[in-house]
């Protein structure tokens, strides 16, 4: 097979005309991966065989009509898959073989999904660039000397080098927003309680989400609704009543998006974005979130205390290495959520830190009564070059302005790609609404990429 | 010296819920083969996530209610952390502020709280190896702790006693310690403070006595501990804060060599449980009557029916024998007294149905025989009239109550029913002080 | 702020479970020094009268009703699960 098509769409079409069979494209796809694998160090585990037996059975079904049939899957490595190695990108795990299948893994099996394996990520999903993996770094398919963003970074690369068609991620404080915009994807974080945890290795309790990643916003938005809804086992998933779209929708971008560390490649497409929405007569307004410069504080005291709590129990008894196969980033992480949830501490870290989430939440909750959504930059700057970042940790963590604030919020958020950087790397924007308001980030985005004419790309 | 003993419980109750806490896995786990009964959530399994089970929530709050302790208008649940190798998660799912019920009181003993959480598995120690059976790992377990308001081992025994009791009635639990269903440690200090007032000073240290599993051994195990810590105090020792258990070998308590006053939990709540709001629309235990009590009962008992409190005690404290009773009874009331004689010496209730026992008395008492007023009456009299042979009967000359029988019948005419006589002839002998 | 102790880094090891090297220890302390010192400029808002929020979705009263399900059971792998004895108690 030449071409792979890039879309749920395409690739339904032509299963159903006969172009060509399910297993033609598994066939090109797993090309793909023994071409590059090697090199770009995406995939940690090759589903080859459970692929073709997938593959063999929807062609013989020959009913393409299932949500999913015959869409390649891809999952970054903390999602349970049933008999097939799940490390976390973690040597913690290096071995480990669950015994139960997640939920949204089960949900896109059911929907024809074929899963063709397991990708590399920041361990524990600790990491904005992918460089915190206990397997390597996984390198950026638009150029190998660049991060490929994190902590999903196998999920992005996955898709954007053509390896599978969609892939699922997690999106704790930005993990699938960020790879999505340096790959030049489209990314969904939805609510938090829109999908089900359960099967997914717990990083931080009340900010995990399941994450999407595709080309366009018509296939994230088909994942979305097959993922979504109640399983009786994440007692947070809540079924929420179909969101009423805004014929009218207004925009909003906050003014304290506009600071230093904000590069000027990635504010000027900011600004044209707006000029774009503005083109297509929606209104875009200045708003205030004045916590803003306290997203990343809130989030570095909830989520390692979270951490640390989800972490305890790998102590190699029973399944795994023990402890002292943590990474540097995991033990760091450790350390510093049980510092702040320890005697003495607790007050003035972890629940000031509760304390100033719900002040955000305020911000959010006031900011959406007069804008449906939130214009914003992903990260502050395009995306950067290996070993930039990781001698500071801190320098790391100042990576998640700009995308914690949905996740301490617990509001949905979809990265859109935008435009390319002068070195070639892609830049993206997200857009942020009220909780359950998918639907309405969805028809935002279709529109954006209908008026900048977007055609997926790949990087090879 | 004499010292003021004061001590404190915590009793765990494991309530008879089908399922586990946060579950699906069964609750009962006596007997099961080990790690039979067990999933991904209480396994502790990387993704594996919590929802709490309705009825063990319904169960601590009937429980509480029983006690008069005030329900929560809000509960949460937290994550108590340390590490040990039956704790599968690392944490265990508890509560700390805002438990399902506050205060509380029973045999004018204040409670401090009652709250829900889930058990750890077992440990098994075997050549040198610690064997771990997650059987019992997320199973629900409702916690009572007291105020250390216990001065004696007496009140800890009939507190504990009556405690189970509720539980049975209740229907929330077997409460069984040779079982595993009812768990107690007590904190135990003494202190040279006599003073009667609430706000007398607590000793500096507390030892805590854990791992015992019957009322007996709780018994011996106070009692040897409280003599080790006058001992000690005795001989100006100092008494350090630690975790003990009791040895029957040596009838003597030893240490369990803890870090006991170094535990930080890094309490939190926890986020994959919602909070739960007590309302009488999800929880119907809030509007319903609760059942009779073992105290409600014991005073109905002595209104009702003319038997002794000694037999109203032993029929109280079992609530199939309690109600075998009264369905008895209720077929004729005239044969309360044998009824009751009948059940509490002969056991006749573990051989009989109520409605077969009545029969069998009515047998007894009606065909051809003198009455029941009449055989009394006559037992009276000789009684009366051979006070020497009552005497010798006393002094263990169990014989004679032959020639007694005889005595009886001679003035029923003969027509005195031969196991009733019997019957009643022993239990006036036995219970009257002649 | 006061700079993180040696101890102190080494008591937050034992509450993490975790045995560090004194390489580690030395490397982490300051590490962890910069972050605490940039979480702690939460300080400045006022929180006063502010609820904590544990989780964003707002729920309340999510139960299950007591049944017993086989189809999450998990057949045993093993008899027991054996850990090297353990000489310390539980608390």
């Amino acid at each position: 097979m030449n071409n792979i098509p890039l879309t749920i769409k395409e690739t339904q079409e032509g299963l159903k005309s006969k172009k060509f069979s399910a297993v033609e494209l598994v066939d090109s796809y797993l090309a793909q991966i023994k071409k590059h694998n090697d090199e770009y160090n995406i995939f940690l585990t090759v589903t080859e065989e459970l692929a073709y037996e997938k593959a063999k059975e929807i062609d013989q079904l020959g009913d393409f009509s299932n949500p999913l049939s015959g869409v390649v899957t891809s999952y970054k490595d903390i999602f349970l898959t049933k008999d097939v190695r799940t490390t976390a990108g973690s040597k913690i795990l290096d071995s480990y073989i669950p015994q139960y299948s997640g939920t949204v893994v089960k949900k896109i099996e059911q929907a024809g999904g074929i899963m063709i394996g397991k990708l590399n990520c920041d361990a524990f999903a600790h990491g904005a660039s992918g460089e915190n993996s206990d397997y390597g770094a996984t390198l950026n398919p638009w150029n190998r000397e660049y991060v490929t963003g994190g902590s999903s970074s196998g999920s992005a690369a996955s898709v954007a080098a053509n390896m599978s068609l969609i892939s699922l991620g997690s999106d704790t404080g930005g993990s699938t927003r960020q790879p999505a915009n340096f790959c030049n994807l489209v990314g969904l974080k939805p609510t938090y309680g829109a999908i089900s945890r359960y099967g997914v290795i717990a990083m931080s309790s009340s900010l995990d989400t399941v994450g999407s990643l595709a080309h366009t916003v018509d296939d994230i938005e088909i994942m979305y609704d097959v993922l979504k809804g109640e399983d009786g086992l994440d007692g947070n998933v809540l079924n929420a009543r179909r969101y009423t779209l805004n014929p009218r929708p207004k925009l909003g971008i906050a003014k304290e998006y506009f600071i230093d560390g904000l590069d000027s490649e990635v504010e000027n497409m900011i600004l044209d974005v707006k000029k774009t929405y503005e083109k297509m007569g929606i209104e875009v307004v200045e708003i205030s979130l004045p916590h803003t410069k306290y997203m990343v504080p809130v989030y570095y005291i909830i989520q390692p205390a979270e951490v640390s709590s989800n972490l305890g129990r790998f102590d190699g008894i029973r399944y795994g290495n023990d402890r002292n196969s943590f990474g540097e980033e995991a033990k760091r992480r450790i350390m510093l959520g049980s510092y702040v949830l320890s005697a003495g501490y607790y007050d003035a870290y972890y629940e000031k830190a509760m304390k100033v989430r719900t002040k955000i939440i305020g911000d959010f909750d006031e900011a959406f009564k007069t804008v449906d959504a939130i214009i914003s930059p992903i990260s502050p700057t395009p995306p950067f070059k290996l070993g930039e970042n990781t001698k500071d940790p801190l320098k790391m963590y100042l990576e998640d302005l700009y995308t914690t604030s949905a996740n301490i919020a617990g509001i949905p958020s979809l990265a859109l790609p935008s435009t390319f950087s002068k070195s070639g790397l892609p830049i993206g924007f997200q857009l942020m609404g009220p909780r359950f308001s998918e639907h309405q980030l969805i028809e935002l985005g279709k529109k954006y990429h209908q008026e900048i004419d977007y055609k997926p790309k790949t990087a090879f | 010296m004499l010292y003021k003993t004061i001590i404190g419980l915590e009793i765990h109750i494991e309530p008879n819920t089908n399922s586990k806490m946060f579950c699906s896995c069964p609750q009962n786990h006596f007997g099961a083969k080990p790690n039979s009964q067990t999933c991904p959530i209480c396994l502790g399994l990387p993704g594996a996530l919590p929802i709490a089970n309705k009825e063990a929530i319904n169960k601590t709050i009937k429980l509480g209610l029983a006690l008069g302790s005030d329900i929560s208008k809000i509960s949460k649940f937290y994550r108590k952390h340390y590490f040990y190798p039956d704790l599968p998660k690392s944490f265990q799912t508890s509560q700390k502020d805002n438990p399902f019920c506050i205060g509380g009181e029973l045999m004018g003993k204040k409670i401090n709280h009652i709250h829900l959480e889930e058990d750890a598995g077992k440990l098994i120690h075997q050549d040198g190896n610690s064997l771990i059976d997650f059987n019992r790992s997320g199973c629900a377990l409702i916690e009572m702790v007291t105020e250390p308001v216990f001065h004696n081992v007496e009140e800890v025994i009939s507190f504990t006693k009556e405690l189970q009791l509720i539980a049975r009635y209740l229907d929330i639990s077997n409460a069984d310690m040779e079982k595993g269903t009812m768990r107690l440690e007590a904190n135990i200090s003494l202190s040279t403070d006599h003073g009667l007032q609430s706000t007398a000073k607590l000793p500096d240290y507390k030892v805590e006595l854990k791992n015992i599993n019957s009322f007996k051994f709780l018994e011996k195990a106070l009692i040897a501990e409280i003599e080790r810590q006058t001992i000690a105090l005795d001989n100006s020792e100092k008494l350090v804060q630690e975790t003990r258990g009791y040895d029957e070998n040596t009838k003597t308590t030893f240490s369990q060599r803890t870090k006991a006053d170094s535990h930080d939990y890094r309490y939190f709540v926890e986020p994959d449980l919602a909070e739960i709001k007590l309302e009488n629309s999800k929880f119907e235990i809030l509007n319903s009557k609760l059942p009779e009590l073992p105290e409600q009962k014991r005073k109905r008992f002595a209104e009702q029916y003319k038997i002794s409190s000694d037999y109203i005690n032993i029929l109280v404290s079992d609530f199939d024998r309690a109600n075998y009773f009264e369905v008895a009874v209720k077929l004729d009331p005239s044969l309360t007294k044998s009824i009751a004689d009948l059940m509490i010496n002969k056991q006749f209730d573990k051989k009989y149905a109520a409605a077969s026992l009545v029969r069998k008395l009515k047998e007894i008492t009606n065909v051809e025989y003198s009455s029941q007023s009449d055989l009394e009456e006559a037992i009276r009299e000789v009684l009366y009239e051979s006070p020497d042979i009552v005497t010798s009967y006393k002094n263990g000359k169990g014989q004679v109550i032959g020639f007694l029988i005889g005595q009886v019948q001679k003035k029923l005419g003969g027509k005195g029913n031969p196991n009733m006589v019997n019957l009643k002839l022993t239990e006036e002998l036995t219970n009257k002080n002649f | 702020m006061a700079k993180l102790t040696k101890k102190e880094v080494q008591h937050i090891a034992d509450l993490s479970n975790l045995t560090l090297t004194d390489e580690e220890i030395a490397k982490f302390t300051p590490q962890l020094d910069k972050i605490i010192e940039f979480i702690a400029t939460l300080s400045e808002v006022d929180t006063t009268n502010v609820e904590p929020t544990s989780q964003t979705t707002g729920l309340t009263n999510v139960l299950r009703e007591d049944e017993i399900k086989v189809d999450n059971m998990l057949t045993p792998e093993t008899d027991y699960y054996k850990v090297p004895s353990i000489l310390q108690n539980r608390s």
